[in-house]
């Protein structure tokens, strides 16, 4: 059943109607349209950028198809709405893989390209923009325009990060990476504080894959502890899921509000963090469970019940001793919300061609909170008034609250992107950051 | 990707190949590298999906343009796929539309136009492929009809009637061709959820064309006569039919 809303289910808006895009060679007529329009595929964007209250929605999850993949040099050819998760099915056992991957596989091509994503190798890969080669954009005039680099180069920048608003991605070319095999070789260390996660992250050159994840509830001398995992692509000698691999477990319906509470996150927290005895760990296992270990339950943002979550992801310099995020734990730990365990990361300096790109060198920190009204949305304020004076930004395709001040500090070139929207094409997201 | 040699290479013909559950059976057949012979009646959606089924894993793939209620036109195609892959180990009738009821009702001309299309030209190309299948004494006829030919209902009886026809022929055609070693499949699903039904009121008995295609798949592999997808309209249905009429023409159903 296809539900139009954010992955964070807040907020809950209202859309005019949804228009269906079913075939690339047919793209829909946009200038008779009443209405803003706003391209929809997975619903995976956490906040409101994926959705246009009042509006329309060009649902694009029928744009599923795999246009060409040429084996030899690693390029593939897809319809916007294919999904990471279809990809990783085709390519991986022949030898090749996503450039980037998110935490979730169940994300399409255009939303990937939309919000430039990143994954645990950003310092090295940088983002999934800067693996685009080009793509297919339909604008409301009617127009269609091949974007790359070197075609329309402004375009493909606004285009690249741009939250759907420059116009319909209908195809995008990819440049895949070759890897030995399905297997990903994974070291799990623990770390008993911020300053050893420090020192973990300046030697993440070493490997593909970098990621922590941090108990935000530890306090005191415990602030800041977790387990670092780093990894690379290795063979793999396990079996291969078959064509008919069934679906996951899924949360069938909301949980009770406040089911995930200090109480309970802090407990689990405990848990995780003590799973792991020894201070170092060592496997290979299949690259599913390493980058989308969430996947494996449907529809988790319901164990927050029924009033959603908010994802709070920033980025902010890398200063000694991780001294902007110590500071963002400490406000985290002193209010009385409950954040979720966290990811931590060291973002690299690799450029993206996407003018509204997030990710910049520096330390990039996640964390769920489940939505509490006023007080939730007062701290994660607090918190962007640390990352601002930082000379951070926090991450739109996470977002369903930042302030339009804290937006043009965050992305000072949003001026120039602005001229390269759509007439046709807004978005929640897009309204209230660009409302003065 | 497991694939045995049974299932590489097996010759399957899919009438209707561009509707959303029938691409995604196609794709099962094609992760498994299969030849595949499509038929739609736009070439721009039919060469879309063609290029996506040999990018998964088909290892041939070959279009006809047909307009089902253009019967003349039928034996032309079947021998075309029949010479295009050597012979045929599965046929899929995908084809068909959802007539507006109320538009039925005003106007024999509409009505008898839906029946074409569901009804009529279903049976013709059936009439073909039964003695074909017949004289090869193996392989699969797999025809999707709908939980709507069940029970005649005021909101859709004239759909209902056209797959209802459909699915009395299928078990005739499954008695005779029970000696011959054929199998005949009657697909039923119920609510899919296609794009196309983007703009309509949805519930939780509607399932996805992925997996709906992939249980049409599983059902061909295992030779069902009869199957309902998802499984749960089975009881519906049997308790939809076991109502008496008394009852059941007093419901607006």
């Amino acid at each position: 059943m296809r539900v139009y809303r954010s992955w964070g289910r807040y907020p809950r808006v209202s859309h005019a109607g949804v228009l269906p895009v079913l075939w690339r060679a047919e793209p829909p007529s946009l200038d008779r349209v009443e209405q803003t329009v706003l391209p929809f595929a997975c619903g995976r964007s956490y906040g409101d950028s994926c959705l246009n209250d009042g509006g329309l929605l060009l649902d694009t999850a029928g744009l599923d198809r795999l246009i060409a993949f040429d084996k030899v040099a690693g390029v593939l050819r897809c319809e916007a709405g294919v999904t990471l998760a279809d990809i990783l099915a085709l390519t991986v056992p022949q030898g090749w893989f996503l450039p980037v991957v998110p935490g979730t596989r169940w994300v399409s091509v255009g939303g990937a390209i939309a919000n430039d994503i990143h994954g645990k190798n950003h310092h090295r890969a940088g983002t999934f923009g800067a693996h685009v080669i080009r793509l297919e954009l339909v604008r409301s005039s009617g127009e269609r325009l091949v974007c790359s680099l070197e075609e329309h180069p402004q375009l493909f920048r606004a285009t690249v990060g741009g939250l759907g608003l420059t116009g319909l991605i209908l195809w995008a070319e990819i440049r895949l990476k070759r890897i030995p095999g399905a297997g990903i070789d994974v070291e799990r260390v623990r770390f008993g504080g911020l300053s050893e996660f420090c020192e973990l992250a300046e030697r993440d050159h070493e490997y593909e894959y970098t990621v922590a994840w941090v108990d935000c509830l530890a306090r005191g001398r415990r602030l800041g502890r977790g387990i670092f995992m780093r990894g690379d692509h290795t063979t793999w000698s396990g079996p291969a899921p078959s064509p008919l691999a069934r679906a996951r477990l899924r949360v069938p319906c909301d949980a009770p509000t406040g089911l995930l509470n200090r109480v309970t996150l802090g407990a689990f927290n405990e848990l995780y963090y003590r799973r792991q005895l020894r201070t170092r760990t060592r496997a290979v296992v299949r690259y599913a469970p390493f980058f989308f270990p969430l996947d494996a339950v449907g529809d988790w943002g319901r164990l927050y019940g029924p009033a959603g979550f908010l994802q709070y992801q920033c980025v902010v310099p890398d200063l000694p001793g991780g001294r902007v995020i110590r500071e963002i734990f400490e406000r985290m730990a002193g209010s009385d919300e409950a954040p979720s365990l966290a990811v931590l990361k060291r973002f690299g300096d690799v450029p993206s061609p996407g003018l509204l790109s997030f990710p910049r060198p520096g330390l990039t920190l996640a964390v769920d909170f489940a939505f509490r009204g006023r007080r939730t949305l007062a701290l994660l304020e607090e918190l962007d008034r640390v990352v601002r004076d930082a000379g951070g930004a926090v991450y739109p395709a996470k977002d369903a609250r930042m302030s339009p001040e804290s937006f043009r500090r965050f992305f000072p070139e949003w001026e120039q992107f602005a001229v390269h929207i759509d007439p046709k094409f807004s978005s929640s997201f897009w309204r209230r950051v660009h409302h003065s | 990707m497991s694939t045995t040699p049974e299932r590489a290479g097996r010759r399957v013909l899919i009438i209707g190949a561009t509707s959303a559950i029938a691409a995604e059976t196609a794709r099962v057949f094609a992760a498994y590298g299969a030849r595949l012979f499509l038929t739609g009646r736009h070439s721009g959606r039919l060469d879309a999906v063609a290029a996506d089924l040999k990018v998964r894993g088909a290892a041939q793939v070959e279009t006809a343009l047909l307009e089902v209620t253009d019967i003349s036109r039928h034996a032309g195609v079947v021998e075309a796929a029949f010479a295009a892959l050597g012979g045929l180990d599965v046929v899929l009738i995908a084809h068909g539309t959802l007539p507006d009821q109320q538009r039925c009702e005003e106007s024999a001309a509409e009505t008898v136009a839906a029946l074409e299309v569901n009804f009529t030209a279903t049976i013709a190309l059936l009439t073909l492929l039964a003695n074909r299948f017949e004289a090869a004494r193996q392989g699969c006829i797999a025809v999707i009809t709908s939980v709507a030919g069940d029970r005649g209902r005021q909101s859709n009886y004239v759909y209902g009637a056209a797959k209802g026809g459909v699915e009395r022929f299928l078990e005739g055609l499954r008695n005779r061709l029970f000696r011959s070693g054929v199998a005949v499949i009657t697909i039923k699903p119920g609510f899919v959820d296609t794009p196309m039904t983007a703009g309509v009121a949805k519930n939780p008995l509607f399932a996805s064309p992925r997996r709906v295609g992939r249980a049409i798949y599983r059902a061909i592999e295992a030779r069902r006569s009869v199957v309902y997808i998802p499984w749960f309209w089975r009881p519906i249905m049997f308790l939809v039919t076991a109502l008496p009429e008394s009852i059941f023409q007093r419901l607006r159903l």
